[in-house]
């Protein structure tokens, strides 16, 4: 039993992981600062929805996966917040938003 | 009427502060559960000195439609998470952002930020500012913010508020 | 499998604190920390159960909570100049 549920628990690891190392990558690579805030929430929907279900997985039903379930549930509410708060400051603060037809013209 | 609607607030929120709390503790001695009921008292004595109880703290009023939306929601943000992986992963990165506003057709607050939150957490498309009647938003590709335009979003959350899911 | 988990936890950790620190301006950084803050409550989490230690969980649950109130505190700090109400 608990050898099955550790094989259903890693095709939700590795997903987790794909997403999670996608998002890193798309946040070190996007040209500015705003298209860096949609691999931001790569990870912090999938990648960490993911990672918990496989956890989850591997702690059964217990204690431990109810605790496991507050994590996504918390970072539903805060996520949002958060990357609003810090978008929105940004366009206050005067960031312009890059474009691609602003790189072809200066190029 | 008003009072009434207020003691059923503080008993939402004392229902998931309780909850949270035998989530957490795990132990169902009596003690503990004296524990936890006195702390959630105390919880809700302080956010009624803040006068933060009423239909935004805990919209229990939404919750059966929330339950028909969330799923749907969910699939989206799985849909364009797929959609972003793949674009940051293509060699040429074919992205064009654009930043423009988009009509929000909702009446109260509270649903115009279920929008505003439903639109940033889908990855491709950012709320970053709110304004009555409008949601500024920055979207990856124009493919993007044609979805958005198309308003199914937009209709599912105006359906939220009338209660018609 | 949880290793390489815990592996690939720590190499996008990597990738998003090179961000943090060639990050243009303050926005920049303070995004790239806020994804390493998701990251790293994930880290605490798996790293929780390559122990065999559930008692992590409570941990990442707390930092999930506390880097939320920091990410809007240093942001705060650094579009006002202050944290209070102090002029």
């Amino acid at each position: 039993m608990s050898l099955v549920a550790e094989y259903l628990s890693w095709p939700f690891l590795i997903a987790g992981s794909f997403f999670l190392l996608v998002g890193a990558i798309g946040v070190l690579r996007m040209p500015d600062f705003f298209t860096r805030l949609h691999p931001a929430g790569l990870v912090d929907t999938l990648g960490a929805g993911f990672i918990v279900v496989g956890l989850m997985c591997e702690a059964g039903f217990s204690q431990t996966s109810l605790k496991l379930l507050l994590i996504p549930v918390f970072l539903f509410f805060t996520t949002p917040t958060a990357n609003h708060a810090v978008s929105h400051a940004a366009l206050a603060d005067g960031v312009k938003p890059w474009t691609r037809q602003k790189e072809n013209d200066s190029s | 009427m008003y009072g009434g609607r207020k003691l059923a607030h503080t008993f939402g929120l004392f229902s998931v502060l309780f909850g949270v709390w035998l989530i957490l503790s795990g132990f169902f001695t009596p003690f503990f559960l004296v524990m936890g009921v006195g702390c959630s008292v105390f919880a809700i004595f302080l956010a009624m000195r803040m006068e933060v109880i009423d239909h935004e703290a805990y919209p229990f009023h939404l919750t059966g439609s929330l339950l028909a939306y969330l799923p749907w929601l969910f699939w989206q943000v799985v849909l364009s998470n797929i959609d972003v992986a793949r674009k940051i992963l293509h060699p040429r990165l074919p992205i064009s952002p654009v930043l423009t506003w988009v009509p929000a057709g909702q009446k109260s607050d509270l649903v115009t930020v279920i929008h505003a939150n439903s639109i940033t957490l889908t990855p491709g498309t950012v709320a970053t500012a709110v304004e009555h009647g409008r949601i500024q938003v920055h979207c990856l590709t124009p493919e993007n913010l044609a979805e958005l335009e198309a308003g199914v979003l937009d209709r599912r959350v105006t359906a939220l508020e009338s209660g018609h899911q | 499998m949880i290793f390489i988990t815990l592996v690939a936890v720590i190499l996008g950790m990597g990738i998003t604190l090179v961000r943090a620190i060639a990050g243009p301006t303050i926005f920049d950084r303070i995004l790239a920390v806020n994804v390493a803050n998701t990251q790293t409550v994930l880290l605490i989490a798996v790293l929780g159960f390559l122990t065999e230690r559930p008692d992590f969980i409570d941990l990442s649950l707390v930092y999930a909570l506390i880097s939320f109130v920091g990410t809007l505190a240093a942001l705060k700090y650094f579009t006002h100049g202050h944290l209070g109400d102090s002029p």
